[in-house]
């Protein structure tokens, strides 16, 4: 049996941290969001991904044993036309029907400057998967913790995108992303 | 380009070369418009929709040196001998003219931007234009409407205006189109 990547690292992940399963939250999708922001002919066009979920485990205290969990329907990348959002679900682009999720699996988190962090984890995307290195700020709201950022990644790396449109969209896509992460009860 | 004409009758060459460059420029511009529209997506219908911005945003800017210039230059008198609703009819097709060829361009960048698509002119980085709006659906429809009817009328204000210069030049042989199209002059007409 071939299982998707994303499980394996699912596996992976929880078997790494298993004694820290206690302290693993849900995300909040409806209070969170991730886009990624391509250019075409030079112009910058942001579109969110609508479906998502997540868990993250990490206390504050240990940030270096934080871990974080990212699925994302790639089916899900909405950029308000319909033919658009039909061109990047073909098989040159996400090829939806045979990747229907895409991964983040971060382990650990680096602090950096300014009290801010560095999330280091494999992103899978495509049935390829490669280390992407966040940074995270981390922000205490009313009833949890917010978790944003902005990650420049090569779509190419991930085999996304029609040779065609080669020299119409760039190769560096920046994804954002803004993770909301209630507190436990 | 000899202009025979004294100063107080003709048009500066500024003036001329702003006309013609603009009206090259709209024309090309609302066939392309009209052509990349009904194209499936594909690299080429980006190009093609980019270089209607460019053009498009190229014509905003002549339009507002267009004005300044108009404003510091005034247009020489009508030709003497017109019915005077001929002038009136002709003034203000101008006026609408003039109003189109800065409405045509802002309608489009406002649609651009409620679309969700920054203006980036000549594709070049540091000369992406602000957005106008926010995106959004149902605002981008309605200036979807709006630019195509603009431009529906500039089609139809394009066309009595240039078949009112050829009656001019074809039946009343009265000089009129060769203001703006100076080597006419060279030719012989009553």
């Amino acid at each position: 049996m071939k299982l998707p990547i994303h499980a394996v690292l699912t596996i992976a992940l929880l078997s790494a941290h298993g004694g820290l399963l206690a302290a693993e939250r849900a995300i909040d999708p409806s209070k969170s969001s991730i886009s990624a922001v391509f250019t075409q002919m030079g112009v910058p066009v942001e579109a969110p991904f609508t479906r998502f979920t997540g868990r993250v485990d990490h206390d504050p205290a240990k940030p270096a044993e934080a871990c974080a969990l990212l699925e994302i329907d790639t089916a899900s990348f909405d950029i308000g036309d319909d033919d658009y959002n039909a061109e990047v679900r073909k098989p040159e682009w996400f090829d939806t029907a045979r990747y229907p999720k895409a991964s983040f699996v971060a382990n650990g988190l680096k602090p950096t400057a300014g009290g801010s962090y560095e999330a280091v984890g494999k992103l899978s995307l495509k049935g390829r998967v490669a280390e992407l290195k966040a940074p995270v700020a981390i922000k205490a709201e009313a009833g949890g913790s917010r978790y944003s950022g902005v990650v420049v990644m090569s779509r190419k790396a991930f085999g996304v995108g029609d040779p065609a449109w080669q020299d119409t969209v760039e190769d560096p896509v920046k994804i954002k992303f803004q993770i909301f992460v209630p507190a436990a009860r | 380009m000899p202009i025979r004409n004294a100063p107080s009758t003709a048009y500066t060459a500024t003036a001329i070369a702003l006309h013609w460059l603009i009206a090259a420029l709209i024309v090309g511009g609302f066939l392309v418009g009209l052509y990349m529209t009904g194209l499936k997506l594909s690299p080429d219908k980006l190009k093609l929709y980019s270089w209607h911005k460019w053009s498009g945003i190229t014509v905003l800017a002549l339009a507002v040196i267009r004005i300044v210039w108009r404003w510091t230059h005034p247009a020489p008198a009508p030709v003497a001998g017109q019915p005077r609703w001929q002038h009136a009819a002709a003034q203000a097709a101008h006026r609408a003219l003039y109003v189109l060829i800065v409405a045509i361009p802002l309608s489009g960048w406002l649609y651009s931007s409620a679309s969700g698509y920054p203006v980036v002119y000549f594709g070049i980085k540091a000369l992406q234009l602000p957005d106008l709006l926010a995106k959004n659906k149902e605002t981008a429809a309605v200036l979807k409407e709006l630019h195509e009817l603009l431009n529906w009328t500039m089609a139809a204000l394009v066309t009595v205006h240039a078949a009112a210069a050829l009656k001019h030049q074809l039946i009343d042989h009265d000089g009129t189109l060769a203001r703006m199209l100076p080597w006419l002059h060279r030719r012989p007409h009553a």
